[in-house]
C-alpha cells in the first residue's frame, strides 16, 4: 500500500464572483522513499494540491471533496489534534523563501529546539543534540556555532540548509518542497538539490517537489505530474514523459525550453496563456491553445487515462 | 543568428575600465563610532563594479551573466546613464556619454532603450497602453502629426502581437506576457539601435518566456538591433546570445563567443557555473563544486577576486589581479592559471 494516497482531491475558493475550483480530480500515490515532482505554470494548482494534504489551504479555500490516506489513515477530515501530529512531524514542508520561513528575531537553536519540543517530550539538551546532528546531515560546517546565530547572519544557501535541517528534525516520512531553490542562485541551487536527493535516499523519505523548472524535476524526481488549469493532465516516469510527452501541453512546455532548440532558432511556443480558473473553457481546458484540437476536444473533457505507468488526459495523445 | 567571428565589426557601445561604488554607510552620524577612546568615521562602500571593460559590437547580442550581486544589472544601468560611474567611461560610437547632462543625453536616449524585468512596475498603471506608447514618440519625434503617431502605435502593437484595438486598456487588464510585450513595444517605438534588456523574461512562465524570447530575436533580425542582455539564466544565454560575459563580484572573468564559452569554459568560475545548470533529460554534467560563499563586495579579496573559492588557486592569485587576456580563438579569460596552463 502506498505511503500517501490521494484520490479525487478538489479545492474550491468561494468568492463573491463565484466559486473557483483551484484543483479538481487530483489523484496520485506516493510510495515510501519515492520522489515525485509536480510541474506547471503559475496558477495551475501545483502548490494548492500539496498544501491541501496538510490542510494548509489559505482562506477562504477549502477541501471540498476527495480523500487523503497517509499510512493507512484517512486524514482529509482529521481534527486539529491529529493534523498537528502529522504536520511538521511525519510530513514536513520546505518553502521557497528561507527568509520568510525562519523567524528573524530568534536564534537558529531556539527555532530548532522549539520544533522538536512541540512534537516530542524531551529535554532541551536532547533537542540540542538532535539539532546539531541534523545540521551536520545538511553539511553545515561548525553547527554548534551556527545554532547561536540569527537568520540574517547567514547566506541564502545556508538559510535554506537550515530550513531543510528543521524539516528533518522529526524524521519525517514525507517532505513537501515548494519551489525550494527558486530564490537561490544556480550554483547554490545545484548544491541544495544534490543535498535533497542524498537525504531522501539516506532516510528513505518521500519527496513531493513543486516547481516550474523542468530541469530541476528531471534531476530529482522519479515521477512527474504535469498540471494545467487545476488538473493533472499527464503523469509518468520523469525521463519518459520528458523524452516523449503524450499531452500536447507537456510537449509544448518541453519544446519551449531554449536547450531543446538549436541556438538562435525560433523557440517552439505555445500560443496564448493559461485560462483563468474563473473561465476554464468547456471540454479540454487546453483546447483553445492546442494545435491538434477537434470538435470532441471542444465538447468533452478528456479523463486522465492511465496506461501501465503513464497517464494522460487527452483525446488525441501524441505518440513517439 | 550569431555574429560571424573574424569579420571586422563596428563597436557600438564600449565600456572602459568602469567602476561603480555605492555608499552603504548611512548618514553622517551612522558613520561615527568610538574605538579605543577615539572617535572614528568609517565610510563603507559596496564595490559593485571593479574595472569592467566591454565592447559591444553592432548587431550582436552580448549577454551578461552571473549570480545575484555580481553587478550585471549595475553595468546595464550605467551604460544607459541611469547611474553614473565612479570611475571609467561609457562610449556610444565615438562619443563619451557618461559625462553628458540631461540635454546632451537626449539624442542618445532615442537610440538606446531599456526593457525591465518587472512588467508590473515598468508600466504606469494609470495610463492606457496607447498613452504609454505615444509618450516616447511625442517626446522624441514631435515632428510627426498626431495621426502619424497613432499609426505608429498601432503598427508597433501589432508587431509585438498585441491587438491594436486594445490600446484604450490599462496595464492591469493584460497578462504578464502581454505586459512584457508592451514594454518591448515601448522600447522599439522610437526605432532604437541598442537595447539593454535586464532580465526581461525572468518573471514570466515557461511557455510565455518562449514567446517573448522569440519576439526579441525577431526584433533583432528585422531591425538589426544590438542587445546588452542581462540574465542569470544560462540556457537563455546559450540560445539567444552571440557573445557572453561572465561576471563575478564586479569583474568580468570570461568573455567570448557563446558557443565557445559553453563548449569549453576556461575560467574555473565559468566551469562551476555551467556545471550547475539543471539539464532536462540526458546525462548529468559533473557538478563542479566551489568552496565557501561569495565574499562581501564591501571587502573585496586581494588579487584575483575569485581566489578564495577557486580549486586551482596558487600563491600569485591572492597577490595579483589577472587581466583579461586572449585564451581561445574568440575568448578572453582573466585567470593566472589559464594563462600559464596550470590545469
Amino acid at each position: 500500500m502506498a505511503l500517501l494516497s490521494i484520490r479525487n482531491l478538489e479545492v474550491v475558493f468561494p468568492l463573491r464572483t463565484g466559486t473557483i475550483p483551484a484543483i479538481q480530480d487530483v489523484s496520485y500515490d506516493l510510495e515510501e522513499g519515492e520522489r515525485i515532482g509536480i510541474v506547471g505554470e503559475s496558477g495551475a494548482g501545483k502548490s494548492v494540491s500539496a498544501f491541501a494534504i496538510l490542510n494548509l489551504v489559505s482562506q477562504p479555500g477549502y477541501l471540498s471533496s476527495g480523500s487523503i490516506v497517509f499510512e493507512g489513515q484517512e486524514i482529509s477530515n482529521a481534527d486539529d489534534e491529529t493534523m498537528r501530529r502529522i504536520r511538521g512531524n511525519k510530513i514536513s514542508m520546505i518553502f521557497q523563501d528561507p527568509m520568510m520561513t525562519l523567524n528573524p528575531v530568534l536564534t537558529i537553536s531556539t527555532q530548532m529546539e522549539e520544533t522538536l519540543l512541540a512534537h516530542t517530550r524531551m529535554t532541551r539538551e536532547a533537542a540540542r543534540s538532535i539539532a546539531i546532528e541534523k545540521l551536520r546531515a545538511v553539511q553545515i560546517p561548525s553547527p554548534e556555532k551556527r545554532l547561536e546565530q540569527y537568520p540574517h547572519e547567514l547566506s541564502g544557501g545556508m538559510r535554506q540548509r537550515i530550513v531543510i535541517a528543521i524539516s528533518l528534525l522529526t524524521d519525517p516520512r514525507i517532505i513537501i518542497a515548494d519551489e525550494p531553490t527558486t530564490a537561490l542562485d544556480v550554483t547554490i541551487q545545484a548544491e541544495i538539490l544534490e543535498l535533497l536527493l542524498a537525504l531522501c535516499n539516506d532516510y528513505r523519505m518521500g519527496l513531493i517537489l513543486i516547481t516550474h523548472d523542468l530541469g530541476v524535476v528531471s534531476q530529482i524526481s522519479q515521477r512527474i505530474l504535469v498540471m494545467y488549469a487545476g488538473r493533472i493532465i499527464e503523469q509518468g516516469n520523469t525521463r519518459e514523459v520528458i523524452a516523449s510527452p503524450a499531452h500536447p501541453y507537456t510537449r509544448g512546455l518541453v519544446g519551449a525550453l531554449p536547450e531543446m532548440t538549436r541556438p538562435g532558432r525560433r523557440l517552439n511556443q505555445i500560443p496564448g496563456t493559461m485560462p483563468s480558473l474563473q473561465s476554464i473553457p468547456t471540454g479540454c481546458p487546453f483546447h483553445d491553445r492546442c494545435s491538434h484540437v477537434t470538435d470532441l476536444c471542444r465538447s468533452h473533457r478528456p479523463d486522465l487515462v492511465s496506461g501501465s505507468r503513464r497517464a494522460v488526459a487527452c483525446h488525441h495523445p501524441l505518440t513517439g | 543568428m550569431n555574429s560571424t567571428p573574424g569579420q571586422e565589426s563596428e563597436s557600438l557601445v564600449s565600456v572602459r575600465n568602469l567602476y561603480r561604488y555605492f555608499n552603504v554607510s548611512g548618514g553622517w552620524l551612522d558613520q561615527i563610532s568610538i574605538s579605543k577612546g577615539k572617535m572614528v568615521r568609517k565610510v563603507e562602500m559596496v564595490k559593485a563594479l571593479n574595472g569592467i571593460n566591454l565592447e559591444i559590437e553592432k548587431g550582436e547580442a552580448l549577454c551578461l551573466v552571473g549570480e545575484s550581486g555580481c553587478g550585471k544589472t549595475t553595468v546595464g544601468r550605467t551604460v544607459m546613464g541611469l547611474l553614473s560611474p565612479t570611475r571609467g567611461s561609457v562610449h556610444y560610437r565615438e562619443s563619451r556619454i557618461d559625462t553628458l547632462d540631461r540635454k546632451g543625453m537626449l539624442p542618445f536616449r532615442r537610440k538606446m532603450q531599456m526593457i525591465f524585468q518587472n512588467h508590473h512596475a515598468s508600466l504606469n498603471p494609470r495610463k492606457t497602453v496607447a498613452k504609454t506608447l505615444l509618450e516616447p514618440i511625442r517626446f522624441h519625434q514631435p515632428e510627426l502629426s498626431l495621426p502619424e503617431q497613432r499609426d505608429k502605435v498601432a503598427s508597433i502593437m501589432e508587431s509585438v502581437g498585441v491587438d491594436a484595438g486594445w490600446g484604450a486598456r490599462f496595464p492591469h487588464e493584460f497578462s504578464g506576457g502581454q505586459r512584457q510585450r508592451i514594454s518591448i513595444a515601448r522600447a522599439l517605438i522610437v526605432d532604437p539601435e541598442f537595447i539593454v534588456a535586464d532580465e526581461p523574461i525572468s518573471a514570466l512562465d515557461v511557455s510565455i518566456q518562449a514567446q517573448v524570447l522569440n519576439l526579441l530575436m525577431e526584433a533583432r533580425e528585422e531591425r538589426g538591433l544590438t542587445y546588452l542582455f542581462v540574465t542569470h539564466d544560462l540556457s537563455v544565454v546559450e540560445h539567444f546570445g552571440s557573445r557572453v560575459a561572465v561576471m563575478y563580484l564586479g569583474r568580468v572573468c570570461e568573455v567570448g563567443q557563446v558557443g565557445e564559452v559553453f563548449s569549453e569554459p576556461r575560467h574555473p568560475y565559468t566551469q562551476a557555473l555551467l556545471s550547475a545548470i539543471p539539464k532536462v533529460g540526458g546525462e548529468k554534467r559533473r557538478h563542479v563544486k566551489l568552496k565557501g560563499e561569495v565574499p562581501t563586495p564591501i571587502d573585496l579579496p586581494s588579487g584575483c577576486i575569485f581566489h578564495s573559492r577557486c580549486p586551482h588557486a596558487r600563491e600569485i592569485c591572492s597577490k595579483e589581479a589577472p587581466e583579461l587576456v586572449s585564451a581561445g580563438e574568440w575568448t578572453d579569460v582573466a585567470c593566472h592559471g589559464v594563462r600559464e596552463n596550470w590545469f
